[in-house]
Parts: structure tokens; C-alpha cells; sequence
């Protein structure tokens, strides 16, 4: 049975604890299903599987080449799926890709691949709420997720329809750019919190750009946690195994906790 | 009303088209189409757009009988003129008019993508015309064979970026303009460089290239009278042939465009979502999007713009194929018989006539084909290739 993301995060927040989210591209080694186990034992909340995709428009040069390569390997979304089937985590795990993946298999039966690898939720960045209905209506029934984001640039009319329609928790784009490494925390990061948790009651998340520990707790300050994808997928490509990698997520795990 | 008028209000023609864009950008497409809509209804801008046309870029292009291949062919072919322009292509058009409405929106600064190196040479020329600051990314790949064009727009004042990711050709110069428009859309406007991309610009571009359509049909009514039996232009992203087309789809005229062997996304691809439109796209069995494969650069791209995948749907126009090594021949020909050296891209639209003159374009029949651009940049590449057989 898979794990209702929203609920999931819902209880953790309200237990008061500040939310962890780390992101790992799927298939990027032979390893990839040990790092998700690390990052478990390290504490996270969730896990984003990023599936790869030719194009990442969003991406920038650490998921680009994390997805390159991936692919190079010969990853694909029924197999990352079927990988991910064999895995049994008490977390939710939460699919990030790019809506052509979906359109190309076909909704249901994407859907389905998504079911059988347990997977929560989706966060797919080109899959706008305009265009997002067929998708969310083959998604619901299947107890998928389909989580929005609401970058800096969101109006704040707009902001509030993103939070009333998201599903799991809101994802706050901490900057306008792609995802990657930044050297210091945005100054939009910050503002994320504030603003869309006045809006709602779901989980607010702020991604994009968040790099080291430092950063995490600032960006978790007035929000409810935070998502770490390229710095996590930076060390990978760098060549950390899981013991490296769980010694990275503990840190941002001990700069949350506030020890 | 015409089946080329505008798309719904999703930005879609019929199936194709929408709006496929990171939630960081939605509120920068909807900006583009608010100003466009706006001004392109604007009979003031309308006259600044004409003016610049006529004055700076050197339009009204001829549409030119081209005798001796007429009569080698057994075919009575005109050429619509798009190589005379200034910086020598159609994609000054639509740069005109986009480089219009960046300061319209009050934004300093222009950015493109490239393949062929024309539609960077034209932003970054009318970014110098009308000061504003100019960056263009292109694949690394294109940057070595349109050698000329990256001269020409660093000249012009351009910074040019090689991107490196991908193919190294069109398609990852889209990804990396998008990825850069995203940090610094207060000040930057996004100049699409075709057909393509979310809405607006599919329909944006093409009517900032319809005067070619206009002036052709208007050209050809003059001097033969009626409308051609068939309309021949060359599809990459689809802005030349958009534009050609919507001056004659209204016309019993056949429509025809002519895809890259290897970048046939209407004739080989299957519908598909990719840099911010749903259309035909090459793609592998998990919706990868594949590399195309083309001697040509500015054909280089496994999508098309989302009106062609409706046009090819509806049956309304017809998709072909060219391959490169009659692309070579018809530069050779269209040189030697009319003292034209077609751009490689416009090369395919000739193959494709020259390979089906008195096959499906009848003898005796009447042929609008759209010369989209001058062969200069291609020189380097071409001379290579054509060593051994010209001496
Ligand atoms: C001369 C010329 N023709 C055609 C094209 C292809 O673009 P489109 O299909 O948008 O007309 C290019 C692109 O670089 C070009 O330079």
C-alpha cells in the first residue's frame, strides 16, 4: 500500500518537525537503490526519484548530465519503476520528470508503472496547471498525487488557485532559475514560507538551489522543510556511494533539527 | 474563416499547440501574448513593423521567375525572394517584430537560440537597431559549421554562447535559452526563432512572417494571375513555410513542405510534448526526444512548430523528405541554371522539385517556392562536401 504523501508530511509538520525532501535521479548507478536506503537511515521525509529525460528544461548542469548519463545506461521509467517495486521504505517516494514521458506511454498506463513502484506522488515542472487536468483525473483515482509549484514570478492570485489545487504538499520554487547549486540562499528562498503559508494549510516545501546545511535551515525557517536535489545528485555524479551521501543528508538532517 | 487564422484560447491548433511551460514562466508567456495581442491589433505598431520592413530590411522581396530552371524542368517556378532580405533570410521578419514589442514591454535585453546561425545574426541585428542587449546560445555543433554566422553576430555586437549539452544543435539551444530566460525574465524578452515554443510564439512567429504568404500571393496574382497549383517550402521549427503557407491556404494551391531526411518529425515522429508545445516529434519508445541528423543546421531539430502537425492532420498541407545528398545537387543546379545559391534549408525545397517535376507536381504546372535564405554561411560546408566534384 503505498503512503498518502500528504498526510504523511501533514503528521510529521504537525509533530513538529521540520521536513526533509532529498532528490536522486533514478538509475544514475547500479547503486541508486542503496542511496535511497541511505538517505532513509539519514532521516529524510521523502524521497524525490527523478526520472530521467532527454530534455530537462529546468535542469541545470548537475541533473543534466546526472540524467545523461542515466539514460546512457539504459534507464527507463518501467524499469526505474520495477527497480523501485523492490524496494520497502518508510517514506514516500515522490517521481520528478518531464510530462512527455507521461504523454508518450500514455497517462494510464504511466499511472499504473507508478503504482506498482510505490511511488506517492509526481512533481512534473512542465505540466502547468492549465494544461495538468487529463493527467490529475487518471491520477487521483490511482491515489497519485500531482503536486504544484509556485515560483517567485506567481502572481498572488494565481498563488492561491496553485495552493488550493496542489496535491501533497506546495512546492515554493526558491529562485527564478534552473535547479543547481547556488553559493548562498536566495533572497526569494526566504520569502517562500511567509507567502504561500499564509495561503494554506498543506505542507509548504521550498526547492531549487539549495545547497549545504546552512542554507536548509535557513530556507526551513519559516516554511515546513526543504527539498536538496543537485547537491545531492552533484556528489553522486562525483562519485559518493551511500555512505558519503548518508553522511551529507544527516547533516542537513542535524542543521533542521536545530542541534 | 481561414484554417490559419488563430489558435483557441489554449493556444492550441486543434490538437497541437498549448502552453507546456515551467510554472516560473507562465507569467512571461502570458505577458508576450497580452503585449502581442495588444499591439499587434495597433494599427501604429502595425505601420512601425511595415516601415522597418521597407526601409531597413528590404522588403518587398521579388518573387522571381526562374527562367532556365522552369525550362529544364518542364515546370513554370517562381521564387519567392526571402535571401534578398537584409542579413539575408526570413527569419528578419519576425525578429523585427519581436525586437518591436521587447520595447514595447520595456525590457533591455534580447536572447535566442540558433541553428543555422540566420535567426541569431537577425536578433542580434536588431538588437543592435534598436539597442538592446543581444545573447544567443548555439549548439557547439552548429557553432563549428556556421562558422560565418558567429563572426557575424559577435561582430554585431552578440555575446554567443556554445552550448554543449545534448546534440549540440538546435533542440539543446532551446533548453538552454529557456533555462536562461527563467533567471532574468523582468528584463528579457525570449525571441523564438520559429513557429515553436509554448503559446503565443507559434502563432506570434508565424504572423510576424505571414508577409511572405501576402506579398507572394499578391506577387504571383500580378504576374500569372489565379494561384499557383503547388507552394513549396522547406520545415524546420516551420517559420518560412508558415508564412509562405498563410497566403496561399485559402487558395486551391498545394501545399508542401519539405522536411530534412533526417529531422522528419511530421513524415517519421508521432505527437509528442517537448520545449513548450505539444507537436510531432521524433522520439524513442519511452518518449525520449531523439537527435536529428541533417547536413543542414537550421533543419536540424526533431520537432516542428505545432500549426504543421495541424496542417498535416487536417491533409491541408503535405509533408516530404529531402535527403542530404540531393540537397548538395540542388545547390549545384539552382546555382548554375538561375544564379542563385540557396541556403542548405531552402536547398530541400528545391530537391524536392527538382526530384518531382513531372511526377507529383505535374509538367506544365505553376510553383511558388519560398528561397528562405542566401547560401553565404553554408559556403565552408558545402565546398568541402562538393571538393571532388567541382573543379
Ligand atoms: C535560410 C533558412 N531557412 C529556413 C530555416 C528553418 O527555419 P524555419 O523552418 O523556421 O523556416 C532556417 C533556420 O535557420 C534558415 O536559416
Amino acid at each position: 500500500m503505498t503512503i498518502d504523501l500528504e498526510q504523511h508530511l501533514r503528521q510529521r509538520r504537525d509533530g513538529g518537525r521540520k521536513l526533509l525532501v532529498v532528490y536522486l535521479t533514478g538509475g544514475l548507478n547500479n547503486d541508486w537503490l542503496d542511496l535511497i536506503l541511505s538517505c532513509v537511515d539519514s532521516g529524510v521525509d521523502a524521497i524525490e526519484i527523478g526520472v530521467p529525460f532527454s530534455d530537462p528544461m529546468i535542469d541545470g548542469v548537475a541533473i543534466q548530465k546526472a540524467s545523461q548519463r542515466a539514460l546512457e545506461q539504459g534507464a527507463n521509467p518501467l524499469q526505474i519503476m520495477k527497480d523501485l517495486h523492490q524496494l520497502d521504505v518508510p517514506v514516500p517516494l515522490v517521481a520528478m520528470t518531464y510530462f512527455n514521458l507521461f504523454h508518450h506511454s500514455g497517462l494510464e498506463r504511466v499511472a499504473g508503472w507508478l503504482v506498482d513502484g510505490g511511488i506517492s506522488g509526481v512533481i512534473i515542472p512542465d505540466l502547468p496547471l492549465e494544461e495538468s487536468t487529463p493527467w490529475r483525473d487518471v491520477a487521483r483515482p490511482q491515489g497519485i498525487a500531482t503536486v504544484q509549484l509556485v515560483a517567485p514570478s506567481t502572481p498572488q492570485d494565481r498563488a492561491e488557485v496553485l495552493c488550493r489545487e496542489s496535491e501533497g504538499f506546495v512546492y515554493g520554487i526558491g529562485l527564478m532559475g534552473t535547479t543547481g547549486e547556488r553559493a548562498s540562499l536566495a533572497d526569494t528562498a526566504r520569502l517562500v514560507g511567509p507567502r504561500l503559508k499564509a495561503l494554506t494549510t498543506k505542507p509548504v516545501l521550498v526547492g531549487i538551489g539549495i545547497s549545504n546545511p546552512d542554507q536548509a535551515a535557513e530556507a526551513a525557517s519559516d516554511s515546513d522543510g526543504v527539498i536538496v536535489g543537485s547537491a545531492i545528485v552533484r556528489r553522486v555524479l562525483d562519485g559518493a556511494g551511500p555512505r558519503e551521501i548518508g553522511a551529507f543528508v544527516a547533516g542537513l538532517r542535524t542543521a533542521l533539527d536545530g542541534r | 474563416m481561414s484554417i490559419m487564422s488563430h489558435p483557441d484560447e489554449t493556444g492550441r491548433f486543434g490538437e497541437f499547440g498549448g502552453r507546456f511551460v515551467p510554472e516560473s514562466l507562465v507569467g512571461a508567456c502570458i505577458e508576450v501574448e497580452q503585449f502581442f495581442t495588444k499591439f499587434w491589433a495597433d494599427e501604429e505598431f502595425r505601420q512601425e513593423y511595415a516601415e522597418i520592413l521597407s526601409s531597413y530590411a528590404g522588403r518587398p522581396t521579388p518573387l522571381t521567375e526562374a527562367h532556365r530552371l522552369s525550362e529544364h524542368l518542364g515546370v513554370r517556378v517562381f521564387l519567392k525572394r526571402e535571401d534578398l532580405t537584409h542579413t539575408g533570410s526570413h527569419k528578419i521578419n519576425n525578429v523585427i517584430g519581436q525586437a518591436l514589442l521587447t520595447k514595447k514591454m520595456g525590457k533591455s535585453a534580447i536572447l535566442a537560440e540558433t541553428g543555422a546561425g540566420q535567426h541569431g545574426v537577425a536578433t542580434a541585428t536588431a538588437a543592435a537597431l534598436m539597442g538592446l542587449k543581444c545573447r544567443v546560445y548555439m549548439g557547439e555543433v552548429d557553432v563549428e559549421r556556421q562558422a560565418l554566422n558567429v563572426f557575424r553576430m559577435r561582430l554585431l555586437g552578440a555575446e554567443v554562447v556554445p552550448v554543449s549539452s545534448g546534440s549540440k544543435t538546435l533542440k539543446d539551444a532551446v533548453n538552454e535559452a529557456m533555462r536562461a530566460w527563467v533567471s532574468e525574465i523582468d528584463e528579457t524578452h525570449y525571441c523564438i526563432g520559429s513557429v515553436m515554443g509554448p503559446h503565443p510564439y507559434p502563432y506570434m512567429v508565424r504572423e510576424f512572417q505571414r508577409v511572405v504568404g501576402e506579398e507572394a500571393s499578391a506577387q504571383f496574382e500580378r504576374l500569372v494571375g489565379g494561384s499557383p497549383d503547388v507552394v513549396i517550402a522547406c520545415v524546420g521549427g516551420g517559420s518560412n513555410a508558415a508564412g509562405t503557407f498563410s497566403g496561399f491556404v485559402d487558395s486551391p494551391a498545394r501545399l508542401v513542405g519539405v522536411e530534412p531526411e533526417g529531422g522528419a518529425a511530421i513524415a517519421k515522429g508521432s505527437p509528442g510534448v517537448v520545449h513548450g508545445m505539444r507537436s510531432q516529434l521524433l522520439q524513442d519508445e519511452f518518449g525520449q526526444v531523439e537527435e536529428a541528423v541533417s547536413i543542414s543546421a537550421g533543419l536540424d531539430y526533431p520537432g516542428v512548430g505545432p500549426e504543421h502537425s495541424y496542417l498535416a492532420s487536417l491533409g491541408r498541407a503535405e509533408y516530404r523528405c529531402a535527403g542530404d545528398e540531393e540537397v548538395l545537387e540542388a545547390v549545384t543546379t539552382l546555382s548554375r541554371l538561375e544564379g542563385i545559391i540557396p541556403a542548405l534549408e531552402p536547398a530541400h525545397a528545391v530537391a524536392y522539385l527538382l526530384r518531382e517535376a513531372g511526377k507529383e507536381i505535374p509538367l506544365g504546372s505553376t510553383v511558388v517556392l519560398t528561397m528562405s535564405g542566401r547560401g553565404d554561411k553554408d559556403a565552408e560546408v558545402v565546398a568541402k562536401l562538393l571538393a571532388d566534384r567541382l573543379s
